[in-house]
């Protein structure tokens, strides 16, 4: 089993503790998110799994295994993978080159074209300008480019940092219908977003956070509850 | 002022070795942000080693290979030594580490071979005139011109072709997200300094071939002044930074011949100065587009 595990996770930045006993679990063929406003602790906390955040408590595990103290190559390595917040697609790169990198990551040694082929399957549009700059494309396509690249490295978990940050509602939808296609796939997604009536309706469950600290946890039966909602959110 | 197409060699072959110099320099700065000062000194160390070779009377392959050993154990040992564990250090530590790489090396250079050095003459011949279409062109300048385009030609083939390559590349524009897709970072910064080392090798044989007499103080003046191309060029991207090497290389070997015996004095200054006035003008650097990322790992 490849469950995703969080487990009273702490991290600091010097005196500032940003995530403060944090535990969840995310498990294969299930979208769990991580709602709550700005400075909640949500980036964080995806950067403390990739280990790019000081982690000063807790422990991550990914089937069975810590990933504590290990470099963020190397979770990348174990399988996980994370779509970073603004994207950070390489612009001067062509768009089949960023795919490309995804490879890095990729445990598996067979002939990488299935995996690249299913990547463009699921988003077109990267197929069709895979020989164009990466910077040249918009943003929303940047945003499928920067998913597609995530999966290329077939993880076991994939972490997705607020991916309808600046995107056109139709955009939205594509990915968020991406992103249930990669649900039905069997993969472990983590999601991290500002919609949140959004993410809710979407995810198998969905923590709240705020102050670094899970303060609920909604089911999907819960997006049409919006004083709920704005009661979680400011809670 | 005098030109011939000797003259016109001379600025070529130069610029081709000062763009080897600064593709050395400018792959390193772009996986760790680091500007290598100690870069001349493994030249150095090679040109001494290939110095000790004729001194044995060793063949030149052999001299040569020594060189090749000699440059690429240094950098390694320089990497892991220095680079590696400074590498999350600020600007300026790193810098001035470099700094005292460089005068730790000239300093062992002196205690070893004295202030008078050593006479590279293994590839001496080299030197001898070549007939091309009734045009007199010393052999050197056409074999330095042969062997950086091959170089760079290559070095341009293993990143753009080569996994590893696209690897360097994105490392050296965002080494963060390079890192959380998987790219392991100390291969690709060893990766970076062992091609860094073989491009120092390659300048110490040609060089050495153009001014056989090796002292401790060898290839200083050549890395400031491809520091300065460097800079010129624009130092976040190897093809900006290689054609302010070749610029700067061209300018120095070509006014360096053309100017009159009198007046070489005042090469560098006018080398330097006009390097200043294009930054003032241009200060991302002559063949830089937009700004480049400044982070480090």
């Amino acid at each position: 089993m490849t469950d995703l595990v969080v487990d009273g996770l702490e991290v600091r930045y010097g005196v500032v503790a940003a995530v403060r006993g944090v535990s969840f679990e995310v498990r294969p063929g299930e979208i769990v998110g991580l709602i709550g406003p700005n400075g909640a602790g949500k980036s964080s906390t995806l950067h403390a799994i990739m280990g790019a955040a000081p982690v000063t408590g807790g422990d991550v595990r990914l089937g069975g295994t810590s990933l504590l103290r290990r470099r963020s190559e190397d979770v990348a390595r174990r399988g996980i993978a994370l779509v970073p917040e603004g994207r950070r697609i390489f612009a001067e790169l062509s768009v089949e080159e960023n795919l490309r990198l995804g490879l890095a990551a990729r445990r598996s040694r067979r002939d990488p074209a299935a995996v690249l082929d299913r990547a463009y399957e699921l988003f077109p549009i990267v197929e069709e300008f895979r020989r164009r700059p990466a910077g040249a494309l918009s943003g929303g396509q940047q945003q499928q480019l920067a998913i597609a690249r995530a999966l290329v490295a077939e993880p076991d978990v994939l972490m997705l940092d607020e991916p309808s940050l600046g995107l056109a509602p139709r955009i939205v939808d594509v990915v968020f219908d991406a992103l249930a296609a990669i649900r039905e796939s069997g993969l472990a997604v983590l999601l991290v977003e500002q919609r949140a009536q959004r993410t809710v309706a979407l995810a198998d469950r969905c923590h709240v956070l705020a102050n670094g600290e899970l303060r609920l946890t909604l089911g999907r039966e819960d997006a049409a509850d919006t004083d709920a909602l704005v009661a979680a959110y400011f809670a | 002022m005098t030109v011939t197409w000797q003259t016109f060699a001379d600025g070529v072959s130069l610029g081709g070795i000062y763009a080897l110099m600064a593709v050395g320099i400018g792959l390193v700065f772009g996986v760790l942000r680091l500007v290598n000062f100690a870069y001349g000194q493994l030249i150095m160390a090679g040109a001494f080693s290939l110095a000790l070779g004729a001194q044995w009377n060793w063949p030149v392959w052999a001299s040569i290979l020594l060189c090749f050993a000699v440059v690429l154990t240094l950098s390694t040992l320089m990497d892991r030594l220095v680079f590696r564990p400074l590498r999350t250090q600020s600007p300026a530590v790193m810098l001035v580490a470099t700094f005292a790489v460089s005068f730790l090396l000239q300093s062992i250079a002196l205690l070893w071979f004295g202030s008078l050095g050593k006479i590279a003459t293994s590839l001496a011949p080299l030197n001898r005139l070549w007939t091309i279409g009734g045009v007199d062109i010393r052999k050197i300048s056409i074999v330095s011109i042969a062997v950086a385009a091959g170089c760079l030609l290559l070095l341009q083939l293993l990143l753009e072709r080569t996994s590893v390559g696209l690897h360097m590349r994105a490392a050296a524009m965002d080494f963060r997200t390079a890192r959380l897709l998987g790219v392991r970072a100390n291969r690709v910064i060893g990766g970076a300094v062992l091609i860094s080392g073989v491009l120092a090798a390659v300048v110490a044989v040609m060089l050495t071939v153009q001014t056989p007499l090796v002292t401790p103080t060898f290839a200083l003046s050549d890395t400031i002044i491809v520091l300065a191309g460097v800079v010129l060029g624009g130092l976040n991207r190897p093809v900006p930074a290689t054609l302010g090497g070749f610029t700067i290389g061209f300018g120095s070997g070509f006014l360096g011949g053309a100017l009159p015996t009198g007046q070489s004095q005042y090469l560098p200054s006018l080398l330097f100065g006009a390097v200043i006035v294009v930054l003032l003008i241009r200060p991302n650097g002559l063949f830089a587009r937009g700004r480049g990322s400044m982070e480090r790992v």
